[in-house]
């Protein structure tokens, strides 16, 4: 025997050249050879974690059960609205689609819209590239972040399928809320497929660039936990509040960490790298 | 003012402009329907290849499609294009010069001499009347060769960029990558790391570190990392040991605005890498990153369809002598390449249009989780792109970049596609390969036994 095992035991460096070498990333290393290709055990390790991120995208979200799950969190009902995309595979192909909301369901966001001083807050939960993480995060995550928003006049929770983030603002326009923040699933990798991400976006409009939101990303069992998750946020809506603005200019005196800006990114090298929503 | 019209049997197709034909012209794809320009069907994309297969070369030397006005990067091209160059065949239309490419008249020296007489927009033209074996075949014609501490682009080699990436740039997470790599034989046409954080100290700290190694285990090769030309700049001015500039560059000067750059500052990092003299065989200094769609998703594409704005990119890349040009093919989304038959498409284009351009042309073989694409399709686009020749591509371990999250080659891919395709690494990093023991006698590299001298030396590093 002269190759490396096939499968090497993490943990002892005398069958495991690579031990010492784990514990610094989750890169897929020393995984050994058949021949020059992967043995069986890695081959079939990373077509489990590609089905997980493919379910997760081609996934659907229970809006039932979700719906269910809010109702001892919000007084109002939730809404129910889709985007303009019929299906998944048009969805995945015209982003300009997701953003917008189907006519059909745009009077019943106009109806419930308050009069008056109208809402402050609406929150939208919308399915984006991972029904996984929505499945999994968005109804614990609603239920943290109720108590602490005591003080808000809050617009009916939207739900809202095959939406992408500027749906919210939409949804927003026509609910007439001050701030809007969609959670919504971001695009699965290999080692995470159920991560939830927060968009927050002062007087949302339709046609609000990406730069005048803030991000709250990486939601998801080994990532950012609820409460940490749901105080940031409320950090941030108490800046947004008091600034009357989101994105760039929010994020320049941020403290919290975990905060980042939806921006374009252009500087990290490869191209494209911010389409997570 | 050309008439842009056609029958195909009793209809008639007529286009409204030059535009219009090349991108109807374009094979189905996801971005150009999402920008409203493609073919509404089958026929018409026969009926617009036809009116292009008729229109003279030369037609595109008089109709911009960006006007010269608005656009340097239309400038470069028209501003540089080479008469003499382009002579052999200036008389010919877009059908009779796809004819020519794949005669036996045009031999690797003819197409290399051609190249600066060819303009991006003739080249995307004619790359729309080529079967996917066409493109192949033309590209496997071309030999561009560059050089830093490497040669690259020789025949019977294939060369593999090293892509050590971490979420935080963790440098043992960076190191463990890059050793797994090196004992696959993954490395020779850079070790490049696309950072998480852009910042200037953590871009000299990543340098530093990425030199060190280079330095300890006297490896033939050179590193980058993929941070922003303005960042590198201020790399080089604090003394960081950088190798390659590297940038993102698209086909428009408002596209490549969008990206934080213009051709001028492009032309202060080819100038600040080559007062350096770090390259020992050669002095191509830069590294650029291209993709289908970025001009589009700018907002930056002028009408025009999303593979005739990606060979413009290549107009700017050449302009500046790089040791290394890539498309990330399949990176970009499902909006703009929506499956594996429009990314195996797309990457043997832009491979095929760009040797056609004189650029050392690698491919990252790659795709995301919301494409419709898997590694079964990876298999099939690297095999297509090793017989077309294809400079390098890129490696990462196990297929999967922990920082990007998405799926490009594994180290195995690319050692298993060198053996099987009987292509080498650069001669330069090949023999330091020999040199540490990881080739056997008829030059492949076989799995290393335990003991082997590399893995404990090259494992045994102290982070």
């Amino acid at each position: 025997m002269n190759e490396l095992p096939p499968d090497p035991s993490p943990d002892d460096p005398r069958q495991d050249p690579f031990a010492r070498w784990r514990t610094a990333t989750r890169a897929r290393i020393g995984l050994g050879r058949a021949g020059d290709a992967l043995p069986t055990a890695a081959l079939l390790d990373f077509q489990a974690a590609h089905s997980r991120a493919r379910d997760a995208v081609h996934g659907r979200v229970d809006f039932d059960a979700i719906a269910a799950q809010l109702a001892g969190t919000f007084a109002a009902p939730p809404l129910r609205v889709r985007s303009r995309a019929a299906d998944r595979a048009v969805y995945l192909r015209r982003p300009d689609l997701g953003r917008r909301v189907h006519a059909d369901d745009l009077p019943q966001l106009q109806a419930a819209a308050a009069g008056g001083a109208g809402f402050e807050l609406a929150f939208v939960v919308a399915d984006g590239l991972s029904a996984a993480a929505v499945n999994a995060h968005a109804a614990p995550l609603l239920a943290q972040l109720a108590p602490r928003l005591a003080g808000w006049r809050l617009a009916p929770v939207v739900l809202a399928s095959q939406a992408r983030v500027a749906l919210g603002d939409e949804v927003a326009e026509a609910l007439g809320a001050r701030l809007v923040a969609v959670l919504i699933g971001e695009r699965p990798g290999l080692s995470v497929a159920d991560s939830l991400g927060i968009y927050l976006t002062y007087a949302p409009r339709v046609g609000c660039l990406d730069a005048a939101r803030n991000c709250i990303s990486n939601i998801h069992a080994d990532g950012l936990g609820y409460a940490r998750a749901a105080d940031t946020l409320c950090w941030l809506l108490d800046e947004a509040r008091r600034l009357r603005l989101t994105g760039v200019a929010l994020k320049l005196d941020a403290p919290p960490a975990s905060l980042g800006n939806s921006g374009t990114s252009i500087t990290s090298g490869d191209i494209g790298s911010s389409s997570h929503e | 003012m050309a008439l842009y019209q056609t029958r195909i049997g009793t209809r008639g197709y007529r286009f409204d402009d030059l535009k219009a034909v090349l991108a109807c012209a374009s094979p189905r794809r996801s971005g150009d329907e999402l920008a409203g320009l493609a073919a509404d069907n089958d026929e018409q994309r026969v009926a617009a290849r036809r009116v292009l297969a008729e229109l003279p070369l030369r037609h595109f030397l008089d109709e911009a499609l960006v006007p010269y006005e608005d656009d340097e990067v239309t400038r470069l091209i028209v501003d540089t294009h080479d008469t003499a160059a382009f002579a052999p065949v200036a008389d010919l239309t877009v059908g009779e010069f796809r004819d020519w490419l794949l005669s036996y008249d045009a031999t690797g020296a003819a197409l290399g001499a051609l190249a600066p007489g060819l303009t991006p927009e003739m080249v995307a033209a004619v790359s729309k009347l080529m079967r996917n074996q066409d493109l192949i075949a033309v590209a496997a014609k071309c030999r561009v060769v560059t050089a830093f501490r490497t040669t690259l682009g020789l025949p019977g080699r294939l060369g593999s960029r090293l892509q050590p990436n971490h979420p935080t740039d963790d440098p043992m997470g960076i190191a463990a990558s890059t050793l797994d790599g090196l004992l696959f034989g993954i490395g020779d046409a850079v070790i490049g790391i696309n950072p998480a954080s852009d910042s200037v100290p953590d871009t000299i700290r990543l340098l530093d570190m990425l030199d060190e190694l280079r330095q300890r285990f006297e490896i033939p090769t050179q590193s980058c990392v993929l941070a922003h030309v303005t960042t590198s700049l201020r790399a080089i001015e604090r003394g960081a040991p950088l190798d390659l500039v590297f940038q993102s560059i698209a086909g428009s000067e408002a596209a490549n605005r969008g990206f934080g750059i213009d051709l001028a500052v492009l032309r202060e990092g080819l100038a600040a890498a080559r007062s350096l003299k770090r390259g020992t065989v050669g002095d191509n200094v830069m590294y650029f990153e291209t993709g289908q769609g970025s001009a589009l998703s700018a907002d930056a594409h002028h009408g025009v369809d999303q593979q005739t704005m990606e060979v413009r990119a290549y107009a700017v890349a050449r302009a500046f002598e790089p040791l290394l040009v890539n498309t990330v093919v399949g990176f970009i989304g499902p909006e703009y390449l929506y499956d594996a038959k429009q990314i195996i498409r797309a990457g043997l284009e832009d491979h095929c249009c760009g040797k056609l351009l004189g650029l050392p042309m690698g491919v990252d073989v790659c795709y995301t989780n919301h494409a419709e694409a898997d590694q079964d399709d990876m298999d099939t686009l690297m095999t297509l792109l090793a017989t077309a020749g294809v400079n390098f591509v890129i490696a990462v371990p196990g297929a999967d970049d922990v920082m990007l999250s998405y799926q490009s080659l594994s180290y195995h891919d690319v050692l298993g596609l060198r053996h099987l395709t009987a292509r080498r690494p650069a001669p330069e990093f090949e023999a330091w390969l020999a040199r540490i023991g990881l080739l056997d006698a008829n030059g492949a590299l076989p799995p290393p036994a335990r003991d082997a001298r590399a893995l404990r030396q090259l494992l045994a590093l102290n982070g």
